[in-house]
């Protein structure tokens, strides 16, 4: 194999502005390209990619393949595909790194199949293998029952796709300099088999799970629909937002767009406060990388207590409510 | 309308626990479900053919057994059932699912329309065969995808984004993979299952399907499992139990000492 020792984020963007997961990518990736010896790139098919360039070298990119098209303006999975492929044909890196948003969802698993690249979703965790030089790419299966590390060792690009909020995004500095690689790629050719013809933005309440420092989330052990209103209560005088795990989405007792887990949300927030929840790990996945969590369940033996900094065992409809008067307190 | 739905048969994951000594699955009756988001991608053929007519094909590919997810496809209305299974298929990455599911996608005789598959499998959760065999097929693709209804030149369907969703208008034929929110399931109709019981399934194998030697099963797959752990568990954690007062008490003040409120 030889290959140009690159590693790549696809540097996702619709309309001119950049997707937040670009800038966890490229923080991890520097940690990548630091212990392997390769140059760290991003792949930016767009419109007009000059006004984003700074912020990608800001956040440690080295190189940019600059790959304007009107047509690359939005996504579209031919068009982005074909670049996408066009580039690893003729540069031959390393490793690509995508969001596990829904477009690098659609995008990376056509590319890998445009080639023979290996690919492997949702990864939770990247080291790198400085004596076979091969990623190392660590996700959770089975509902997040167990943690598996997939490698890629004969076939390349090696590729992965990483959740929001699974990295932590950290800049370099604030006038970053690097290469810009301005590449063509003929679209003509391509006939157009899929147009998008409307995209709606919707208001979903004021639950912002991704961005927030507090989260207080129910389980099954709330109980039902209206006991939810402790979990805000405690949420609103920290001033966070309420989670919930599948078991209580399922059951109908709050909207989906609170769930936390491998089906819902990843969220990362400074302190996470689980209250019964029995800790499903398809749960956990979700959650586990918060800064400090703390679990609140009569059960002593529950799993959530595993991943704990903090337990409390007993019962939430008096603890929940304790603990939001207290802080009360503290506050006044 | 020929519609064809790739079904995937997973263990109930929620049932699924792991050996902290032996870092291996208790799979021992832990029983087996068609993967769940398959089920509204079935579920959306059902509504397709209800409404426009025509026929619902069900495909798996797995072991044997796999054909218990069929006939349950079938007592919910499917027309048609394939199973793809042979020993050389066995220890497939996605890459090499993709390629052997749409081998047996182009020996269905009947043109087909549109395929649809769940957004993703709840055992992997990878969501990557869906885009995977469009793109062998030779169909465009749409992801996450929560309505979709005929329209002239082929299909206009909603999918879902981080945001809201976007609108598209995608050529027949078509792949769509199917988010949970789309439909609400049907129960299984007695008549029709009593007949799936009977139905005869063909399995397609190595031998009905000729493919690449290099592109199945083990040798067709990049990717290989490395190593298999159970999640880590935190060990400087303090539990605190006793009068609900009293322990929120000592929290927040090992919060505070922490500086974290």
């Amino acid at each position: 194999m030889s290959t140009k020792k690159e590693i790549w984020v696809y540097a996702e963007q619709e309309n001119g502005k950049l997707a937040g997961t670009v800038f966890e990518l490229l923080s991890e990736g520097r940690k990548l390209a630091k212990k392997s010896g390769f140059t760290l790139c991003a792949v930016l098919p767009c419109a007009d990619g000059k006004p984003m360039h700074q912020e990608l070298f800001n956040y440690g990119a080295k190189k940019i393949y600059n790959v304007e098209d009107p047509k690359l303006d939005t996504y579209q999975n031919d068009y982005c595909a074909k670049v996408v492929h066009t580039l690893i044909e003729s540069e031959e890196p390393e490793i690509v790194l995508y969001g596990a948003s829904t477009i690098g969802r659609s995008l990376a698993p056509t590319v890998a199949v445009m080639g023979w690249a290996g690919l492997t979703a949702d990864c939770t965790e990247l080291d790198f293998d400085t004596e076979r030089e091969i990623l190392l790419q660590t996700r959770p299966a089975f509902g997040g029952n167990i943690m598996a590390t997939i490698i890629c060792p004969d076939h390349r690009p090696q590729m992965a796709t990483v959740r929001s909020n699974v990295f932590k995004k950290e800049t370099v500095g604030d006038a970053e300099t690097g290469e810009v690689v301005d590449v063509t790629v003929d679209l003509s050719g391509i006939r157009e088999r899929m147009k998008r013809i409307d995209s709606v933005v919707e208001e979903v309440n004021t639950v912002d799970l991704k961005a927030a420092d507090f989260i207080v989330s129910g389980g099954r052990g709330v109980g039902g629909p209206e006991n939810f209103d402790k979990i805000k209560a405690l949420a609103n005088v920290l001033g966070g937002a309420v989670g919930a795990s599948r078991a209580t989405v399922d059951a109908g007792w709050i909207s989906h767009h609170h769930q936390v887990g491998q089906t819902g949300k990843t969220v990362c927030p400074l302190i996470y406060i689980a209250c019964g929840i029995s800790g499903a790990i398809q749960h956990l996945a979700g959650m586990q990388s918060a800064d400090l969590i703390i679990a609140v369940n009569k059960d002593a033996d529950a799993p959530i207590f595993d991943v704990a900094d903090f337990g409390l065992v007993g019962d939430l409809h008096e603890i929940v409510p304790e603990f939001t008067k207290q802080i009360q307190a503290l506050k006044a | 309308m020929n519609i064809v739905v790739c079904i995937k048969q997973v263990p109930d994951s929620d049932k699924v626990t792991i050996d902290r000594e032996t870092n291996r699955l208790n799979r021992a009756g832990v029983p087996s479900i068609i993967n769940p988001f398959d089920e509204n991608a079935l579920e959306m053929a059902l509504q397709l053919k209800d409404k426009h007519g025509g026929k619902v094909t069900v495909l798996s590919m797995g072991p044997p057994q796999a054909e218990e997810a069929l006939r349950t496809a079938l007592s919910l209305g499917a027309d048609e059932a394939i199973l793809v299974s042979d020993r050389k298929f066995g220890g497939a990455d996605t890459w090499a699912t993709s390629y052997t599911l749409s081998l047996a996608l182009k020996k269905i005789e009947d043109p087909i329309d549109l395929i649809l598959f769940g957004k993703q499998a709840i055992d992997g959760d990878t969501a990557q065969v869906g885009p995977g065999v469009a793109h062998f097929f030779g169909v465009p693709m749409i992801t996450y995808v929560k309505s979709c209804e005929v329209i002239d030149s082929g299909f206009k369907v909603q999918q879902v984004t981080d945001h809201g969703y976007n609108v598209w208008e995608i050529e027949k034929p078509a792949a769509l993979t199917v988010v949970k929110e789309a439909n609400e399931l049907r129960m299984p109709n007695l008549r029709k299952k009593l007949a799936s019981k009977k139905a005869v399934i063909p399995t397609w194998g190595y031998d009905d399907l000729n493919p690449e030697d290099e592109k199945i099963g083990l040798s067709g797959s990049p990717t290989k499992v490395n190593k298999v752990f159970a999640p880590p568990i935190k060990l400087n954690k303090e539990i605190l139990s006793g009068e609900p007062a009293e322990m929120v008490k000592e929290l927040i003040f090992k919060l505070r000492e922490k500086k974290v409120i």
